[in-house]
């Protein structure tokens, strides 16, 4: 009788007086709207376009962010400039769809899509929530701040040939026999 | 007082026919539980609240729950509605009919010879209980005891 | 016209309209006092402290379509609803909230509560069972079997009181603890009626009828609206309902010292119920149904029927 009395009747009294005790307690709550959380600079949020360190778009149009996009929400199709620059003619992200999954970013050879750690896309129109290019284009660099791709890479363009860029070789002549 | 009476006699009779017509089983229920509180009322009317409260505590709120809980568990469709449907022909009303016309008969005789005033005398809790444990205690330990045996009768089948 | 005394047609028309908007606006008070015992905020943002709620709340409901589902007995699927709360609301006709306020001055006031309570058996019960769900039924089975058991040890556990104060009035019952609480000597009666009262309501922990986790909201799974938001209120009628009737019967009603008015005594002590009701919902998970009716049958019913018997003896053997 004791032991059922101890049991169960006085743990519950200790369960009762444990909880009652919370009373006293500050809350764990973060009143969001007026107070706005800190959100981590690799939060993976909203997703840019960034330009170069020269102000010219960073994206090259190589689509690898379409193919290995798991949710298939980004959209673009490759133009050329006169310069023999690679450009998008328009780039395309329906955020109804995104899963904010980062792949974009990990799979992008420009640094050009970023997440950035913005989460406040909450539209009333779905259609609002497909984002062109002149949306998703910001007017900085992003993460990476001296990145530039044509500056590193072999790429021809007007004023750079084969070989000028930073750290790289003049090209190889393979019709000569000399090493 | 006497409309109050009148009002819920009636409505005990009517709700009491609505029970025997009463095709779905849960309405007939319904309407017996509803005959059940009208006549708890006429016995609030006629001066013992005591009778009228435990008519509605034991009758309409113990007894007709367990009615309802066997219904619930019986699983009564369409079928048992059409059933009940097809028992009410006229000629099973006939001979309950006559019986309860001469019932009814005899009733109406036996009242229209009683010519004293009919007035209410007060019966509470005190007066039942006096009576309860005074003159008629050998029929109060009758019943604990019918209770009793009823009890043990129920533990007994619902261990097996 | 406008005095305050027991059964003119202002008191009655007060005591309905106070009763109503406190069980309204419990559902806030419940909600802010589960979220602070949760170490969270609960709704603050409508209204000041989120008081306005329960209008909100309200509204949503109102505008809600009224369905019925074509599958359900409509006769006793629209009559369920309105069973409970008219159930609820009558039992407060005999409540003693103050000496000048109370809606009747019954001597059969126990025995009424008890009356209304066993009747707000059929209100769930007829919900589930109309519903044509097999989840309702199930809530609406168990409802019936644990508000059965469960008015036993209540009526029994309510019977010292009554022969302590030698009354069924209630009125009478808090006049009679003018010289002490009746929770000093019936310590064990009013821990049964605690427990019982709760089953009675089914409030948590003991809310089986409607356990989400096991079925779905139980009887009023297929309800919605206006009908669901009356199943909603009732079951907060009823908590202030028996919190009251705990008041009365174990605490004295409206007794305490006198630089208070009564009511504000009846009040205290009943909101101080009401938290503890509340405490319990966040505080005990809910028993499995076999261990709810061992529980009662086995302990409640041999504790309360001593208890009686107790209080019998020592009433014959000091008079």
């Amino acid at each position: 009788m004791f032991t059922l009395i101890k049991d169960s009747l006085l743990t519950q009294v200790r369960t009762l007086w444990l909880v009652f005790k919370k009373l006293f307690t500050k809350a764990d709550t973060v009143e969001y709207p007026d107070v706005q959380p800190y959100m981590f600079p690799r939060w993976r949020g909203r997703i840019i376009l960034s330009r170069d360190p020269d102000g010219e778009e960073r994206c090259v149009a190589c689509n690898l962010c379409a193919v290995v996009c798991p949710v298939d929400c980004i959209a673009l199709q490759k133009a050329e400039k006169d310069d023999g620059r690679w450009y998008p003619e328009f780039f395309r992200i329906n955020f109804s769809r995104c899963v904010m999954c980062g792949f974009c970013e990990e799979a992008c050879p420009t640094n050009a899509i970023q997440l950035t750690p913005d989460f406040e896309m909450a539209e009333y129109v779905r259609q609002d929530m497909v984002w062109e290019k002149e949306n998703l284009l910001i007017n900085g660099t992003g993460k990476y701040h001296d990145y530039n791709f044509y500056r590193v890479s072999g790429m021809q363009i007007d004023g750079k040939d084969k070989g000028e860029a930073l750290n790289e070789a003049a090209p190889v002549d393979v019709r000569s026999l000399l090493p | 007082m006497m409309l109050l009476f009148y009002l819920a006699a009636a409505i005990a009779v009517i709700s009491t026919a609505a029970v025997i017509v009463q095709t779905n089983i849960v309405h007939a229920l319904i309407y017996l539980i509803l005959s059940l509180l009208a006549v708890a009322v006429i016995f609030y009317v006629l001066g013992a609240p005591f009778a009228a409260l435990l008519e509605a505590i034991v009758y309409a709120g113990a007894i007709m729950v367990l009615f309802l809980f066997v219904i619930m568990m019986l699983n009564l469709g369409q079928h048992t509605r059409d059933e009940e449907r097809s028992w009410m022909t006229m000629q099973v009303w006939i001979a309950p009919s006559i019986m309860a016309a001469i019932l009814l008969a005899q009733l109406v005789n036996v009242l229209s010879q009683y010519d004293q005033e009919l007035t209410p005398v007060r019966v509470g809790v005190l007066e039942v209980s006096a009576l309860l444990f005074g003159p008629y205690v050998l029929a109060v330990e009758l019943a604990s005891i019918l209770l009793l045996a009823g009890l043990v009768s129920a533990y007994h089948l619902a261990k097996k | 016209m406008f005095t305050l005394q027991v059964g003119s047609i202002f008191t009655i028309i007060l005591v309905l309209a106070v009763v109503i908007v406190v069980a309204a606006m419990l559902i806030w008070v419940e909600r802010r006092l589960l979220s602070f015992w949760q170490e969270r905020l609960g709704p603050n943002r409508v209204g000041w402290f989120g008081l306005l709620q329960v209008v909100a709340d309200m509204v949503k409901i109102f505008n809600k379509e009224d369905w019925i589902p074509r599958f359900a007995d409509r006769f006793s699927f629209v009559l369920a609803p309105a069973i409970i709360m008219t159930v609820v609301l009558l039992s407060f006709a005999v409540i003693p909230f103050a000496p000048n306020i109370g809606v009747v001055d019954s001597n059969v006031g126990v025995l009424f509560v008890l009356a209304m309570a066993s009747l707000g058996a059929y209100s769930v019960m007829l919900g589930g069972l109309s519903s044509d769900n097999k989840y309702a039924l199930l809530g609406s089975l168990r409802c019936a079997a644990q508000m059965v058991s469960y008015e036993v040890f209540m009526g029994i556990s309510l019977l010292g009181v009554v022969a302590l104060s030698g009354s069924f009035n209630l009125r009478v019952i808090v006049e009679a603890q003018a010289d002490g609480w009746y929770v000093i000597p019936q310590f064990v009666g009013f821990v049964i009626f605690l427990i019982a009262g709760i089953a009675e309501s089914h409030r948590l922990p003991f809310d089986l009828p409607e356990a989400e986790g096991e079925i779905a909201a139980g009887y009023h799974a297929e309800y919605g609206g206006i009908k669901f938001g009356m199943f909603f209120v009732a079951e907060y009628v009823g908590l202030v309902l028996v919190s009251s009737l705990i008041t009365v019967l174990f605490f004295g009603g409206w007794l305490g010292p006198a630089f208070l008015p009564p009511i504000v005594w009846f009040s205290a002590k009943a909101f101080t119920f009401i938290a503890f009701f509340i405490l319990l919902r966040a505080a005990i998970p809910r028993p499995r149904y076999d261990q709810l009716m061992n529980f009662g049958w086995l302990f409640l019913l041999p504790v309360s029927l001593v208890n009686l018997l107790v209080t019998g003896a020592i009433i014959l053997s000091t008079q």
